[in-house]
């Protein structure tokens, strides 16, 4: 039965197969990269559709011919989405800031200060990442409300600011920096706070940029907090500002202006990812779940 | 020559900021919220109550919202974890099996990862939506093949169970699919070659090589993944709006902001009980998740 | 199973768009491999051994030329369909599967009427165990295991379907010294066994010489000699064989040929016959010096090495093309190692010319 085999069919056959198996397959990837872009494009094609057009369509249409601007001046006019987009970055910078800040410090202790008790303090560190969010929000809504620090930037940020997570990834990667560096800074006299900003920092670069756009991202979506703390429209930040416009701005039904604001809110973080695709994935590959 | 003590001192000095934010904003609170959960009649205003007890528990547990929103919330987790990780698993061996194209498949799959939940959860309710201006894009596609219109955001529950479960796939795919890509470019190419000389079949390669060898990842997924979907609460506002009780689409989340702030808000004793709940179920879950997982293991 | 490689050619496209050459892995390629022989490919890292062997295995199609498993044409049959058992450098066991279901895997595989029941299965895999001697780690688990056996876990997996071929990529490089010798003996017994036409890869001269039937040095995918180990190391086909083959490696000089006497530098070592007049350069197995008296070619003398059987005597000649020069010469010889200068007469069987441009080897006769 061996010998009677066609060698030259069978290899056809199979080269066959394979081709219609990767057909399968991209039609398949495709099919998803569709489902994932498809959101996008209906927001981009809305907010350039007249408010006129869009009203007089009842069953949708999938492009439109004559696109108009209107709508980004709109959301920019009637409702303050500008005060929201500058909110949202002051609150994403602070933020940020202060995390760096304390998380450097932090990071260098764990990494390169010897005393007594830090291995212990650094098992609590790691034991309060599990920590729900859920869990603490209530009594900090209380604790912050009590401050008399409702709407305000220092209400936003300062429970925000906190990342045990980004500690942990900070540390792990000071430490690969030999220790033969360190001794040689002491030998010649360097301070530790030198050491730290002449040598540590800039060879945890890559790192510190992962870890700066990642809380970034965090910041501009974030929504929970935000909201409870926040009830004056000055303060809002831009997802509070969307949840605002939906339920208040425009009128239910200009959704044209709506869906210009949409654009705008989601743009600056895509254009941020497309700059820093590479850093971006690695660094939420590493094991940083969102918060 | 410094002393021992002094560089001590100066170690904590450091970790000083940490320390004080972690105190603040983590540890009390931590501790507060078991507190308020057993604080009975807890006036917000006047700060005073009136006893301690369980009562906050009885009251959250017996509330019709909670249980709407305890039903909400199993049928996402039941539903979404599942299916966004076999599909996550699905489109990533599919990925890692090109060459071509692969890097702008895995940066557009990657794009929800980087998009404000809110916003683009508004562009999902237009999609889905009907009013009595326009029918929505999905039910023009219903239509192609010959279905009858559904309002799926104010419509039945099924349907808004539905839209929910999507944009909760659509949500997450992005984080499975990147771990699941770099764990299957982690194993060795090797294995697949011994694999195709010995005949193997791909399905069999598959189930006795490749999931095996990733499965770590897979178990890290399928946790993670029950811990952020119990945490549902961004995208449902974002598809339903904020007056989740009237929609029948709060969720354990959502009822603890409820009960914080807002409208029906002013109850932070109930928000305890009712995030204290939802820590142990999470909790539950996920040490039955990981005695499951360390029994798979062994065998 | 006779292995008949024709004009076998692979050329990969280039990496990307700025490298748009393509790169040539292997250059036509001919060679009849006799049924039940062992064939080690031989070949400084990226010179095309491993994309031969991939070729052959039907992991990689190649570009042009054909290959055929006795009378069968199987350029383009996937390697599922060749019947070929394949071991890997770094053996590819399944980690998470034991010794036993790794060896069973292959046969696993099977569907249909040639499936066999579990107990054959149990027996073929106990079979292969027994020939590689591994059957008391059955149950364990591959990280459990040494290097060495680990190895052998590898070959019995690639026996157990008793394949037409046996392919093995680096089989040794993962191994210490000590088992590398034990294990490539090993290699051999089995082979010599089972009668498989086996192929192996290697950078490893001494591993390909030892246990080769014959042996195939390539140099940037173009094969440079075919032929029996003991052929190709006494009369390489040019400079980059003789160099490659051989340790210590082959000592290297300028030389040429003036009126039929073979001179290196100023001294002329022998005379011989039939060559024109040229510049050459002259390789000399460091077995081919004699240390003597009035020996032909002077040197200055660094150092002696005494190695037990052997003394290796290190030396310097202006016209030598390596650094140092050493000649290996046996116990019983006496070498005063505080002289300055060393004299050597040459064996001219452990001689070889090379032309100075071709590289090729020049055959002379000495009168």
């Amino acid at each position: 039965m061996e010998k009677e085999m066609n060698y030259e069919q069978i290899g056809k056959k199979d080269r066959k197969l394979e081709r219609i198996r990767r057909a399968f397959t991209y039609g398949l990837l495709g099919f998803w990269a569709l489902l994932v872009l498809f959101p996008f494009y209906w927001m981009i094609l809305t907010s350039v559709k007249s408010y006129s057009a869009y009203n007089s369509e009842y069953i949708p249409k999938l492009y439109t011919l004559s696109p108009t601007l209107q709508n980004y001046r709109d959301a920019f006019m009637e409702v303050p989405l500008g005060r929201y987009l500058l909110n949202t970055t002051i609150f994403a910078v602070c933020t940020t800031a202060v995390m760096l800040t304390v998380a450097v410090l932090a990071a260098f202790a764990f990494a390169r200060l010897d005393f007594p008790g830090r291995n212990t303090v650094f098992v609590g560190f790691l034991s309060l990442m599990m920590i729900p969010n859920e869990l603490v929000i209530i009594t900090n809504f209380v604790t912050i409300s009590n401050l008399g620090m409702r709407n305000s930037f220092q209400g936003l940020i300062l429970p925000s600011v906190m990342s045990v997570f980004y500690i942990y990834l900070l540390k792990e990667n000071f430490e690969q920096i030999p220790d033969s560096l360190y001794q040689a800074a002491k030998v010649d006299g360097t301070s530790d706070l030198k050491y730290l900003f002449k040598v540590m920092i800039p060879m945890s670069r890559p790192t510190l940029i992962t870890i700066t756009i990642l809380k970034i991202i965090e910041c501009w979506n974030s929504y929970v907090w935000p909201r409870l703390i926040t009830d004056e429209q000055a303060y809002f930040l831009v997802s509070n500002g969307i949840q605002e416009i939906r339920e208040n701005g425009f009128g239910r039904e200009n959704i044209p202006a709506m869906m210009a604001a949409v654009v705008v809110i989601s743009v600056p973080l895509i254009m941020l990812f497309l700059v820093f695709r590479q850093k971006i994935m690695d660094g939420v590959s590493r094991g940083g779940l969102k918060g | 020559m410094k002393s021992k003590k002094n560089h001590s001192l100066k170690g904590w000095l450091y970790l000083l900021p940490a320390l004080l934010f972690l105190a603040a904003f983590l540890v009390y609170p931590l501790i507060d919220v078991f507190i308020y959960s057993f604080e009975e009649g807890y006036h917000s205003a006047s700060q005073t109550y009136f006893g301690v007890g369980t009562y906050n528990y009885s009251y959250v547990l017996h509330d019709p919202y909670f249980l709407q929103a305890v039903k909400n919330t199993f049928l996402l987790v039941i539903i979404t974890v599942p299916l966004s990780t076999g599909i996550a698993l699905f489109l990533s061996v599919c990925l890692h099996s090109i060459k071509r194209l692969r890097s702008v498949f895995q940066t557009i799959y990657f794009l929800p990862y980087v998009t404000n939940t809110l916003a683009v959860g508004l562009v999902f309710m237009l999609l889905f939506q009907k009013t009595a201006y326009t029918d929505g894009f999905i039910n023009l596609i219903i239509h192609w093949f010959g279905g009858p219109s559904v309002d799926f955001i104010e419509g039945p529950y099924w349907a808004k169970l539905f839209v929910l479960c999507f944009y909760t796939i659509w949500v997450v795919m992005p984080f499975k699919i990147l771990i699941l890509t770099s764990a299957l470019a982690s194993v060795n190419d090797d294995y697949y070659k011994a694999a195709r000389v010995d005949g193997t079949s791909g399905l069999r390669t598959f189930m006795r090589i490749t999931l095996p060898m990733i499965w770590p990842m897979v178990f890290y997924l399928i946790v993670t993944g029950f811990i952020g979907a119990f945490k549902a609460y961004s995208d449902v506002v974002a598809l339903f709006g904020t007056d989740l009780n009237a929609a029948e689409m709060n969720t354990i989340v959502g009822y603890v902001y409820d009960m914080l702030y807002g409208d029906s808000g002013g109850y932070p004793s109930y928000a305890s009980a009712a995030a204290v709940i939802l820590f142990v179920i999470v909790l539950t879950i996920t040490c039955a998740n990981l005695l499951a997982g360390r029994r798979q293991a062994d065998d | 199973m006779k292995i008949i490689l024709e004009n076998l050619t692979k050329r990969f496209p280039g990496r990307d768009r700025k490298h748009q050459g393509e790169v040539t892995a292997v250059k036509d390629f001919s060679f009849e491999i006799p049924d039940g022989s062992l064939v080690g490919l031989l070949g400084p890292s990226g010179c095309g051994k491993s994309t031969t062997l991939n070729l052959i295995s039907g992991l990689e199609m190649p570009t042009e030329g054909r290959i055929l498993f006795g009378e069968d044409d199987v350029t383009g049959l996937p390697a599922e369909k060749r019947g070929i058992g394949l071991v890997f450098q770094n053996y590819a066991l399944y980690p998470h599967l034991t010794v036993r279901q790794n060896i069973m895997f292959p046969l696993e595989n099977r569907r249909g009427k040639d499936r066999l029941s579990k107990a054959d299965m149990q027996k073929k895999a106990r079979e292969a165990a027994r020939m590689v001697q591994i059957e008391d780690l059955m149950d364990r688990k591959p990280g459990q295991l040494s290097g060495g056996q680990q190895q052998r876990v590898a070959i019995a997996r690639a026996l157990v379907k008793m394949p037409k071929v046996l392919l093995l990529d680096e089989p040794l490089s993962n191994l210490d010294a000590r088992l590398r010798l034990q294990t490539r003996e090993e290699i051999r017994r089995i082979q010599r066994e089972t009668g498989i036409t086996t192929i192996f890869v290697t950078h490893d001269q001494e591993e390909a010489m030892s246990i080769s039937d014959l042996i195939v040095v390539m140099k940037e995918g173009v094969v440079q000699q075919i032929g029996k180990p003991q052929d190709v190391y006494d009369s390489p086909a040019n400079l980059f064989v003789a160099k490659f083959l051989g340790t210590p490696p082959i000592n290297l000089f300028y030389g040429q040929i003036r009126g039929q006497k073979l001179f290196i530098g100023e001294d002329a070592v022998f005379t011989l016959r039939g060559i024109p007049d040229q510049e050459v350069s002259v390789g000399v197995r460091p077995e081919g010096f004699q240390v003597c008296e009035d020996g032909p070619l002077c040197c200055d003398l660094k150092g002696v090495e005494v190695m037990g059987r052997d003394i290796s005597v290190l030396g310097w000649h202006k016209a030598s093309l390596n650094p140092t020069i050493r000649a290996m010469i046996s116990g019983g010889q006496a070498v005063q190692a505080d002289r300055a200068l060393v004299r050597f007469s040459l064996n001219p069987a452990k001689v070889l010319l090379f032309h100075r441009d071709t590289e090729e080897r020049i055959d002379f006769e000495v009168v």
